[in-house]
């Protein structure tokens, strides 16, 4: 089946005329058209403009010029902006909204000969971790629970619909964002590998905002390798985002072979929380067992702010968020309600076009940074985020990468924790701190648990050195041989 | 620091969200729940401690300040929910 090729075996198989671009995306609009009904994946699909990229891929194969990516089929998270092609956050606000310019992101992909076959679904304006907030519709996660092949399964989220593309062989990889875990833990979820790379590795311009500071796009992919192709596309300077890294983007795809000896990997002692599944655990101790056997030194580590990454999140974000929706507006794009005066058209677009997480952090956030409330709120939380990072700093003085698990469960059924928002909130207790600090971290997958659920575990490195998380996840990898197939897959 | 309905009529003015009357109670036990788990940050001793903006590992860069893109107002209003020419249209502001 093309569909189950990786990327660097479809890269091997166009260079070598196997088949053409155009079957390799015919086999994947095919997949799309059978299952995306039923799994909601894609809130846009493409077929059109595929069809025509990958006749221009085979024109450049056949003349030589092949890039990183040409003629790769790839899914792109529907919070970045393709000019002419619509982009809607998963909002009702940006329901007919068409950007006229492209994200720096998706450019640096269609420069190197990608194919786009659609855009992903995702939790609205990338706030949830189940997929279930966006306006168009939850999606349904690949993989079924061993004994209750009827439960729907989240994909998780943000970014749950890239997830859910690649997981069923609809795309051969994807583009997510993670503010807080939103590529790692449906990554997790959907037994894929993703990558958050340092904050300014990969620009933000074009990407629609949640919270700045915080925002990492980053890609999905099926393999460490393939994930390690996608980064290497994405990553670039770029001038239209000021805090877009200006150094070179390292050759990633060569940093998988390097191994893991000689590393020094730590392992958080915070990280063992209270009450964390006895098979999470037991999967964490496997990959310390495993990155041991391969002659990585294993070190205890403390990040003593652990337990508070949360609780700053969720007001750093908010506030971010709530500032950077207030150009949802009626005015220049996207719905208008109107009213008697500005004012009621502002209101009562807002009330229309927001969903209730939305709306739930964009009044938190303009409580946290109100008169009288900002100090006690939002400025003490960037000082405990800076408490955060100085743990990471302290740790990368003694380690040259951490191990945790990803998400502390498997995918959860749709309308679970559901009722308390907090409880939802939880599902990043392991990701949020990588956002908050800057650094680069991934989830490879590494097993299953008792439900025949996909689990992940997360490699944690310096500031820009994605390299040694690439090392790190590559080891886990091999040596966790993860073959598990979700039961919902094209070609099945 | 609870949320009454009157702080949370404040809050959705200021975000210019217009909430109806009904969900101001259960808007307030929902953000009265989130207010009160972040409540453990008051834990941590900030003293002398540096506010953090962002995760940024690297100094802000300057930029000439210089027009570097524009003169494609159609382009621009695009996507506009109501225009007049090349403006963007509102409902009436000044009487």
């Amino acid at each position: 089946m093309l569909t189950d090729l990786t990327i660097a075996q479809a890269k091997a198989g166009l260079e070598a005329k196997q088949f053409s671009a155009l079957e390799l995306t015919e086999a994947h609009l095919h997949g799309i058209d059978t299952l995306n009904p039923r799994l909601n994946a894609f809130l846009t699909v493409t077929a059109e403009a595929a069809r025509e990229q990958a006749k221009a891929a085979d024109a450049a194969i056949g003349r030589g010029d092949i890039r990183a990516l040409t003629g790769i089929p790839l899914a792109i998270k529907d919070l970045f902006c393709t000019q002419g092609v619509r982009t809607t956050a998963a909002s009702r606000i940006l329901d007919s909204f068409v950007p006229p310019y492209e994200s720096t992101v998706t450019a640096n992909l269609l420069a190197d000969g990608a194919v786009f076959v659609g855009k992903t679904n995702l939790d609205e304006f990338a706030m949830g971790s189940s997929n279930m907030t966006s306006a168009f519709g939850p999606v349904e996660n690949p993989w079924k629970r061993r004994q209750d092949q009827n439960a729907i399964l989240v994909p998780g989220g943000s970014s749950g619909g890239s997830a859910a593309a690649v997981a069923a062989r609809l795309a051969m990889g994807a583009t997510g964002t993670d503010t807080g875990g939103s590529i790692r833990q449906p990554a997790s979820f959907c037994g894929l590998v993703g990558v958050k790379p340092s904050y300014g590795r990969c620009s933000r311009w074009g990407v629609v905002a949640f919270a700045s500071s915080l925002d990492h796009p980053g890609p999905f992919a099926r393999t460490v390798e393939d994930s390690a192709i996608l980064l290497g596309s994405m990553a670039s300077h770029d001038p239209k985002d000021s805090t877009s890294a200006d150094r070179p983007v390292p050759d990633y795809r060569a940093a998988c072979r390097r191994g893991v000896a000689g590393l020094r990997i730590g392992i958080p002692r915070e990280y063992r929380v209270d009450g964390m599944s006895a098979e999470i655990e037991a999967l964490w101790q496997q990959g310390i067992d495993w990155l041991r056997a391969a002659g990585a030194e294993i070190v205890d580590v403390s990040l003593p702010h652990t337990k508070y990454g949360l609780a700053t999140y969720y007001i750093v974000a908010p506030a971010e968020a709530s500032s950077n929706l207030a150009r949802y507006d009626g005015v220049r794009y996207g719905l208008r309600r109107d009213g008697a005066e500005l004012s009621d058209m502002y209101g009562n677009t807002r009330a229309a076009g927001f969903g209730t997480e939305v709306q739930r952090r964009i009044l938190i956030g303009t409580y946290v940074l109100s008169a009288g409330y900002y100090d006690a709120y939002y400025l003490r939380a960037q000082k405990v985020r800076a408490l955060i990072l100085r743990d990471f700093t302290e740790a990368f003085a003694q380690v040259d990468a951490l191990l945790t698990p990803t998400a502390p469960s498997a995918a959860f059924a749709q309308g679970e924790k559901m009722d308390d928002p907090v409880q939802m909130y939880l599902n990043d207790l392991f990701t949020v701190g990588a956002n908050l600090a800057g650094v680069p971290a991934s989830s490879v997958p590494a097993g299953l648990d008792s439900n025949g659920l996909p689990l992940g575990l997360q490699i944690v490195g310096r500031p820009f050195d994605e390299e040694t998380v690439f090392a790190v996840s590559a080891e886990i990898e091999r040596a966790a041989g993860f073959s598990a197939l979700p039961a919902i897959r094209a070609g099945v | 620091m609870a949320l009454d309905p009157t702080t949370i009529r404040r809050i959705a003015t200021l975000a210019r969200i217009q909430v109806d009357d009904d969900r101001l109670e259960p808007l307030s036990q929902e953000l009265n729940g989130i207010l009160g788990w972040i409540a453990q940050l008051n834990e941590v001793d900030v003293d002398g401690v540096e506010p953090l903006t962002g995760g940024a590992q690297m100094a802000m860069k300057m930029r000439d300040d210089a027009v570097t893109d524009g003169g494609y107002p159609d382009k621009i209003l695009a996507n506009a929910p109501d225009r007049n020419g090349a403006f963007f249209a509102v409902p009436k502001v000044v009487e």
